[in-house]
Order: C-alpha cells, then sequence, then structure tokens
C-alpha cells in the first residue's frame, strides 16, 4: 500500500513538473502583454492632469546612447504614465536591424545611417551631437595634441611619448571594436579609417576607460560624457573638449545620435510622436544637456 | 483484498501509468536531442552563406581582418592559429600542474593538506570566468607590461600592448582548466586496481617507481580523457580571455595583443551588420568544427579503453 501511493505521488510530481515548467514558459511571455494592459485601465482614472496616452515604445540600439536612453524614457514616463517607454542597448546596427525588422519603434544609432539602412526605409532623426574625447592616463604630462599628432598615433607612426615633447614611454594604443559607433566616428572624422593599429580591441566604453586609467602610457577615445577624473581628456588644436566648445563647433571630434524611425515621424504612432515633440520640448534639451550632450536646432 | 497485493489496481491501470512515464521521459529526452540538431542545423545554415559569398580559402587562410572597411577583408587565419596555439600553450603549463596535483591527491597526499586542497580545488572550479578575467586584469596585465617594457626597451617595432598579450591568456587559461583536469586525473587514479600498486611495491619498487612506471601508464586512458576535456574548456572559454588578451588580430607570439575565434564573435556581435555578421557566424561554425572533433577524440579514447579493458 505504501509503495503504491509513494509511486503515485512521484508520478503526479513528476508530472505537475513537467507541466510547470510548461506553464512557466507561457506566463512569462504573456506577462508584459498584461502589464501594459494593466497599466492603460489605470491610469487615466488614477491621474487626470497627465496626458491620457498610453501605449508602449521600444527604443533598441548603440550602447553609447545607453545614458540619453534611460534618462529620456525615465523623464518621458513620469509625464505620460499610461505609456511604458522600454529601451534596450544591443549596439547602433542591431538597433536599426531591429526597427527595420518591425520589433523596435526607434532603433538607436551612434553614428550617421549607412545608405543600405536608409533604403530598407530608416530615417536618420538627430537628437543630439555626442562629443569623443581622446583619454591618456593621468600620470602623462601631454595635454594638448593635433589632428596630426592623433593620426600618426593611430596609425602607428609615432609609438613613444618622447616623441610628441613627452616622457620616454612607448604608447599603448587603445581603441574599439570594428563596427562600434565611438571606432566609426574616431575614425572618420580623422579620416583613417581601417588604417589604425591598435593594441588593445576592447569592446565597451567602460573597459576603454579602465584600460587607460591603469596602463602608464596609453591613449584611447570615448564618448565625452563618460570622461572622469581617472583620466586626462587632452585639448585638441587647443580646445578642450568641453560641451561648448563642441557646440561652437571649435572642438573636430563629435558625432550625431541618431533615433532613427521605420518612415517620417509624422507616419508614427501618437506615442512615438509625444516622445518625438518631448525631445524638441525645452525639457528635452535640458535632458539632453544634463546626459553631457550637445541639443541641436 | 489481501490477495490483490499488485502495487497499482489493476493490470491496465498499471499499464496505462507505465506508458504515460515512458511518454514524458522520452519527452525530456528529446528536449537535449532537439537542442543540438537545432544548434547544428543553425550553425550550418548561418555560417556557410559567408563562406561561399568570400571564399574558403579568403576566409579560412587570409591574414588581414578589416571587416568594416570600405574594401572589407575577412581572412581569420591569425584568430584560428590563436585558438590554437593559445589552447595547446595552456594545456603545456596546465596538465602538468594539474596531474602532479592529481597525483597528490590521490596517492601522496597527508589527510590534512588534502582537506584543504581537495575544496580548494573544487571552489576553483565554481569560480565564474569574468573573474578570472578581473584578476588578470589586475594582476597579470600590469606585470606583463612591466616585463614588456623590460624586453623590448630598445625595440623600434615592437607594438606595446600594455601587458594585454597571449601569455597573459594563457595564463588565466591555465588556471581555468585546473579543476576539469585535477577531478578526472584523480579519478582515473583512484581506479588503478590496488593489486598493480601492491605488486610493485612489493618487488621492491620504490613509491616514486609506482607511481611514474606503475599506477600513471595504468590511468593513461583516463588521463587522456583529462587533457581532451581541458582543450574543450579552454578552446570554449571567451569572457576571462577577451578581458586580458586585447583583442587585437595578430600572429599569436607571445607578447602580442591576440584575439580568439570566442573572443572574435563576442567582442564584433554587437556592432557587425551584413556580411561581417555572417562572416562571426562562420568563425562560430569553425569553433563548433573544432569542439565537435574534441568530442568525437574523446569518444573514440574512451570507446579505446573499454575495449582494451
Amino acid at each position: 500500500m505504501k509503495n503504491k501511493v509513494s509511486k503515485i505521488v512521484t508520478l503526479v510530481a513528476a508530472a505537475a513538473m513537467t507541466v510547470g515548467m510548461l506553464a512557466g514558459c507561457g506566463q512569462s511571455a504573456a506577462a508584459p502583454a498584461a502589464d501594459t494592459a494593466v497599466a492603460d485601465a489605470e491610469v487615466p482614472a488614477a491621474d487626470t492632469t497627465a496626458s491620457d496616452l498610453s501605449g508602449s515604445i521600444t527604443l533598441v540600439g548603440s550602447t553609447s546612447m545607453e545614458k540619453l536612453a534611460n534618462a529620456l524614457s525615465e523623464a518621458f514616463m513620469q509625464q505620460n504614465p499610461g505609456v511604458t517607454v522600454s529601451p534596450e542597448f544591443v549596439g547602433s546596427s542591431a538597433g536599426i536591424e531591429a526597427l527595420l525588422a518591425g520589433s523596435a519603434d526607434i532603433g538607436n544609432s551612434s553614428r550617421a545611417l549607412k545608405d543600405s539602412e536608409k533604403e530598407g526605409g530608416a530615417v536618420e532623426n538627430i537628437v543630439a551631437i555626442d562629443g569623443i574625447a581622446v583619454v591618456v592616463d593621468p600620470a602623462n604630462t601631454v595635454v594638448d595634441l593635433t589632428k596630426a599628432n592623433l593620426i600618426d598615433i593611430y596609425t602607428g607612426k609615432v609609438t613613444n611619448w618622447s616623441d610628441l615633447g613627452g616622457e620616454k614611454m612607448p604608447i599603448v594604443v587603445v581603441g574599439r571594436e570594428s563596427g562600434s559607433g565611438t571606432r566609426g566616428a574616431f575614425e572618420e572624422l580623422l579620416e583613417i579609417e581601417d588604417q589604425c593599429v591598435y593594441a588593445n580591441e576592447l569592446d565597451s566604453t567602460g573597459a576603454v576607460m579602465a584600460k587607460v586609467a591603469s596602463t602608464p602610457g596609453a591613449i584611447g577615445y570615448v564618448s565625452l560624457d563618460v570622461v572622469d577624473d581617472t583620466v586626462i581628456a587632452e585639448s585638441l588644436e587647443g580646445v578642450a573638449a568641453t560641451a561648448e566648445n563642441i557646440k561652437a563647433g571649435n572642438y573636430f571630434l563629435s558625432r550625431p545620435f541618431v533615433m532613427a524611425t521605420k518612415g517620417e515621424i509624422a507616419e508614427q504612432n501618437e506615442c512615438v510622436k509625444a516622445l518625438f515633440d518631448y525631445i524638441a520640448s525645452a525639457e528635452g534639451k535640458a535632458l539632453i544637456e544634463s546626459v553631457g550632450l550637445i541639443t541641436v536646432d | 483484498m489481501k490477495r490483490n497485493t499488485s502495487i497499482i489496481r489493476s493490470y491496465k491501470n498499471k499499464s496505462a501509468v507505465e506508458s504515460a512515464a515512458q511518454i514524458i521521459f522520452i519527452c525530456c529526452a528529446f528536449v537535449a536531442v532537439l537542442a543540438v540538431v537545432s544548434i547544428t542545423a543553425y550553425m550550418i545554415v548561418s555560417g556557410t552563406p559567408a563562406l561561399a559569398k568570400i571564399g574558403i580559402t579568403d576566409i579560412l587562410f587570409g591574414t588581414v581582418w578589416k571587416p568594416a572597411a570600405a574594401d572589407p577583408s575577412f581572412g581569420i587565419l591569425y584568430v584560428i592559429l590563436t585558438s590554437i596555439v593559445g589552447t595547446f600553450a595552456a594545456i603545456l603549463i596546465g596538465v602538468p600542474i594539474g596531474v602532479c596535483t592529481a597525483i597528490f591527491l590521490a596517492e601522496t597526499a597527508p589527510k590534512r593538506i588534502a582537506a584543504i586542497v581537495k575544496p580548494a580545488v573544487e571552489l576553483l572550479a565554481g569560480i565564474p570566468s569574468v573573474i578570472y578575467g578581473l584578476l588578470g586584469i589586475l594582476i597579470l596585465n600590469p606585470l606583463m607590461y612591466q616585463i614588456e617594457r623590460k624586453i623590448f626597451a630598445d625595440s623600434e617595432t615592437h607594438q606595446f600592448t600594455g601587458g594585454a598579450n597571449l601569455i597573459s591568456a594563457v595564463i588565466v587559461l591555465a588556471v581555468m582548466i585546473l579543476p576539469t583536469v585535477i577531478n578526472v586525473s584523480e579519478s582515473a587514479i583512484k581506479a588503478v586496481p590496488e593489486h598493480l600498486k601492491s605488486a610493485s611495491l612489493a618487488v621492491g619498487a620504490s613509491r616514486m617507481q609506482t607511481i611514474f612506471k606503475v599506477i600513471l601508464p595504468a590511468a593513461k586512458s583516463g588521463i587522456v580523457t583529462a587533457i581532451v576535456l581541458g582543450v574543450g574548456r579552454a578552446i570554449g572559454e571567451a569572457m576571462a580571455i577577451s578581458l586580458v588578451s586585447g583583442s587585437s588580430v595578430n600572429l599569436p607570439l607571445p607578447f602580442n595583443s591576440v584575439r580568439f575565434l570566442t573572443t572574435a564573435i563576442v567582442s564584433e556581435m554587437g556592432y557587425a551588420t551584413d556580411t561581417h555578421r555572417d562572416v562571426l557566424f562562420t568563425i562560430g561554425l569553425v569553433l563548433f568544427v573544432f569542439i565537435m572533433l574534441i568530442n568525437i577524440t574523446l569518444t573514440k579514447i574512451l570507446k579505446h579503453s573499454n575495449v582494451e579493458e
């Protein structure tokens, strides 16, 4: 009798586990939809002063635009409680790919769109300008570089800081991986596409900062807004790497931040239109500046 | 009631329960098979278009990796060589240390020391690979940079990497394969029949003679298995070495910044488009083929040793 009971219990448990697994899968897929539905239903009643817009926007793309996209989605969701903005950071190209495949409403790209992407239907909406800072380790005595210096360093013609008026120390050339928006922008702005000789090709902004900060003689490039006091941001041609200088057009290492849409903004749904309206508003501009970027007019 | 003592009430019920259980088990077993089959199919489907488009020799034997250039070139020879050389070097360093540790644990360790070493090895196996990479950045890279600056002080042509080089990656890999090598060879050594050891000692062989002339040869197939598993672990590792190897595509020389098959995929997948992306899948396919070869070798060795016994 005991044996029989335990056998049945085991079987039931096994069956329950199997069912549980299947149910688990189904549930997790359904959950986001359910959440949005609840939010949609509740919000207008709870807060009548806020906009009655409801829906969801997915932003997918550049890791360089993470700060901007997160700040933007938070602020926008606060203003429009009925809208869910979900930013994902998978890289510029993957973002545009997701946009064109229909799995994203907006594709973030930290470079100008390629012709092949525009042909696919992506429309380039530049929302901000990002400066690229050239950073060296804090002990370095060289604090100003010319465009020619940078080209020589990154193409491997100059390999020691003593050639640039610094200490006798080898230059460790740090850069980003092929395909990165920052690398593309940097090489394009210096017109040294595919001629760079990197000693380190790292796959994130954070890794470049860490490597440069910890390696004597290292030089790297990162977005201006991530520069902190663990490194020195070089001034270029005597112009310091600041937002004012980039806005004034004196600092030559800068690139656009694009929030691409499939078709013109006017053709988008209400939520996406509202998001772009927000970006163009004074509040949106303040936000863009608050994350270290330069606004466009 | 007492006459009918079957666990399940009747034969019919019993067979229904039996077959239901059988079906559940079959379904579960097929999840794994399905995964392997779909991965294989997916790798072949997504990895071959680039081979056809660019040419097998241009990809496998080309030495220039410039995937995003206006005139792109997708040679991954250096990447393949790096994976082979790096794995081989890691085995050269890791296997002797691992086998010696296994001998120590299985044969010569005093109980108290074994009680410290054994849990340490097990803990090592559980440490996430990214932690190995972080330690590599903090400890190995600065050390390597100092050595690099001494060795190449007068070199005009050497490109300084700040310590992110092949040696750093090899050392990290060697440490990472230790737990696998130690555990598998230890069980192999422990499985050597006691009478072989006793006979050897009885005819007057010393302890070390017994270990090296009797026990190790007897445990040979187990140790080879350990090595093959170590190769598998080393060639498939990505996270740790992507942090310490520098990730530039270069010939795998000790002080060069290098890129492995795994890190080549990891580092560029986020931003790759079009053909570039296809080639990354091709690199995945190459890696997949390597792993398959290793698995086939392993199966052969295991079969062979079964036949011997």
